[in-house]
């Protein structure tokens, strides 16, 4: 096994610059000592350790050429030029196509269009083939629609199966799908079974104009760096996209384009749904709310979140919580936004009585506006607020909601 | 019953300070933790075994200091632990992590009947691991789980969805993710901690699981990351102090409707 990073013992001084570059704490300032060098003026080298991805991120800090990424040699997928267009996963609930899936076809056609290649949509459900035409209508070139009674409700293996079968059929150069709790499910073991890689929750796409190859940007460390990504072996180059992260395109009425109807043999489910509640009302769906009204500790008490709730309802607004007042029993867990809760983009968040502690910045930092209620001027939830007032939230939550009401 | 809880050890990112100067990450003195998602597969395992009679084994995948982790979960009540580190390991995307879990799954002597996660890591929030596991022992797979029974041979589930849940059911074997609505991981006990301070950790190599060098680390990893970079600062815009709760009220209303949010 050798490591993908080359220390150069003859080069490296010790400086320690490496170390504080690095996104993974995968570099450490070791003593010469012990390990086996040759005699140097200098007493430490740097030392890579597991967590190395090979990023490159450490190269630049290196004043003295002492470090080297070395390629990898992979055996990727086999004939990497018969595979051709771009794919899109249009997510439907209860023969509903899911935004998500509008969001996707905007970016997909973005993609094909540079790629001189076709966008094509899969679909699949219960009486749902006259839905084909509207994602045509949104972009699609062609759709390959699935439907039949098994699949009336979604079912990880059924899905699993069609989709994995599909694109080992038609052989797509890239498959994009929502990063929805369904899309979440079953997208990472379609890769698996495919043999390729799946980057999460991208939130930049494009194309390599010189190696014609998918550049997948994400966050990590709780948003706290970007990381691009690339694919560069195996195909289809794989990579889920969050609600509201990408904006839908235009609907043309009419737009012509091909219906694939499949009937692939479907092998039996191996887990059962026996019943299918929907029992949380909007309140509670933060993924796909536009606007998003959050409670935290400054709210004091489990009381005081109906202000925040009658706020929401004037405006047709999800609830959110921070994890302290979720912590504290004040919320269930399900409002939690943040990262150990829900990452969120809607049009317009509003936080009321929340510092800004990074871990829910990171979960709500990119929403279109934000707007922060807190009485301490300096709450870091500031520095990003697009429009911040520094006041009580119990008098000013009620009192927009009172002005939304008289407007 | 056999359980086996996959974990992973992640920097405790609550802790992670940005330098405004440069706009990166500083790592030092960031402590590690498990997995928050993960601390609640452990207790759903510990549950289940106080309740039916269980053995559970926590394994994770990473460097030796990794190891801490699986001390913590001994101190909480787990049976066994194992350690899958070794430096073909190194760089492993979701795919090749995925490979080394179910390589060592694999190698365990009692087949695990139920095999958890948490829903998601907090450093890389990908999600991806459990059900690559699953696939690669072709179990079937339950996602966003906040409960779970055991019933026999069957396990009954709710799954959450964006606007709901689902109530399903499963044969066992079978692998779950799990939510932190699922329950409230308990403390160590002082018991506890002095038996995982004297426990011996199970270290399991690549060769020891019979991994394929091709699948391990980078070479067994197709995403690649090509570039690190810092996010645009966000910075702040409007700030208004001192006034009224009438008159800030009818501003920010004001001002979202002129800029077409509402």
């Amino acid at each position: 096994m050798q490591d993908p990073l080359i220390v150069y013992e003859e080069k490296c001084t010790g400086c320690g610059a490496c170390v504080k570059v690095c996104p993974f704490s995968a570099l450490s300032m070791e003593p010469r000592e012990g390990r086996n060098l040759p005699e140097s003026r200098f007493k430490k080298i740097a030392v890579v350790n597991e967590a190395c991805t090979a990023c490159g991120a450490c190269l630049p800090s290196c004043k003295f050429d002492a470090l080297e990424v070395r390629e990898i040699e992979q055996k990727g997928s086999e004939d990497l030029e018969s595979f051709s267009g771009v794919w899109i996963f249009a997510e439907q609930r209860n023969g509903e196509i899911q935004d998500v899936a509008y969001e996707l076809l905007g970016e997909g056609r973005k993609l094909a269009d540079e790629l001189g290649e076709e966008l094509s949509a899969v679909l699949m459900g219960f009486n749902i083939r006259d839905k084909a035409q509207t994602l045509i209508e949104w972009g699609a070139d062609k759709v390959y629609v699935v439907d039949g009674a098994e699949l009336e409700e979604y079912e990880t293996d059924l899905y699993t199966d069609i989709l994995s079968g599909l694109i080992r059929r038609y052989k797509p150069e890239i498959v994009l799908a929502g990063a929805t709790s369904i899309g979440r499910a079953f997208i990472a073991r379609v890769a698996v079974r495919v043999k390729t890689g799946l980057t999460a929750d991208c939130t930049a796409l494009a194309i390599d104009p010189e190696k014609r190859i998918l550049l997948q940007t994400r966050p990590a460390f709780g948003g706290n760096i970007m990381a691009t990504i690339i694919t560069p072996n195996h195909r289809p180059q794989m990579a889920t996209v969050r609600h509201k992260v990408f904006k839908k395109g235009t609907q043309q009425p009419g737009r012509a384009g091909q219906i694939i109807e499949e009937q692939p043999k479907l092998s039996l489910a191996r887990t059962k749904i026996v019943e299918v509640l929907h029992e949380m009302g909007n309140q509670v769906n933060l993924a796909e709310a536009d606007i998003i009204v959050s409670g935290g500790r400054g709210l004091g008490g489990p009381e005081n979140f109906a202000m925040i709730e009658e706020l929401a309802k004037e405006l047709g607004a999800a609830v959110g919580a921070s994890r302290a007042a979720v912590d504290a029993g004040w919320m269930p867990a399900y409002h939690q936004v943040g990262q150990t809760g829900k990452t969120v983009c809607p049009k317009l968040y509003i936080a009321c009585g929340i510092s800004g502690a990074i871990q829910h910045l990171a979960g709500m930092s990119s929403s279109d506006y934000i707007v922060a209620i807190n009485k301490d001027a300096d709450a870091p939830i500031f520095d990003i607020a697009d429009f911040g007032i520094v006041g009580d939230v119990f008098e000013v939550v009620p009192m927009m909601t009172k002005v939304l009401r008289e407007s | 019953m056999h359980i086996v809880v996959c974990i992973k050890q992640v920097p405790d990112t609550s802790d992670v300070k940005i330098n405004p100067e440069t706009n990166t990450l500083i790592r030092e003195g960031v402590v590690s933790i498990i997995n928050p998602f993960d601390e609640n597969a452990v207790e759903a395992a510990l549950v289940l075994k106080e309740k039916h009679g269980a053995k559970v084994t926590v394994m994770t995948m990473g460097p030796p200091q990794a190891e801490a982790a699986l001390r913590e979960t001994i101190a909480l009540g787990v049976d066994d632990v194992v350690l899958l580190s070794d430096r073909a390991f190194a760089g492993s995307d979701t795919l090749a992590t995925s490979y080394a879990l179910a390589k060592g799954i694999e190698k365990m002597e009692e087949k695990p009947a139920l095999i958890l996660f948490g829903k998601q890591a907090i450093d890389g929030d990908t999600a991806q691991v459990g059900p690559g596991v699953a696939e690669l022992l072709n179990l079937p797979i339950i996602t966003y789980v906040r409960r779970v029974e055991i019933e026999g041979q069957l396990a009954k589930v709710e799954r959450v969805f964006e606007d709901g849940y689902e109530r399903m059911e499963a044969e066992l074997p079978l692998v779950l993710t799990v939510l932190k609505e699922m329950n409230v991981p308990r403390m160590a006990s002082l018991r506890g901690r002095m038996k995982a301070k004297k426990a011996e950790i199970k270290k399991w190599t690549a060769a020891d699981v019979g991994a394929d060098p091709d699948h391990c680390g980078l070479a067994g990893s197709p995403t690649k990351v090509v570039k690190i970079f810092s996010p645009p600062k966000k910075v702040g815009g409007i700030k208004i102090e001192g006034t009224a709760a009438l008159d800030a009220a009818r501003t920010v209303v004001g001002k979202l409707k002129e800029q077409k949010v509402i």
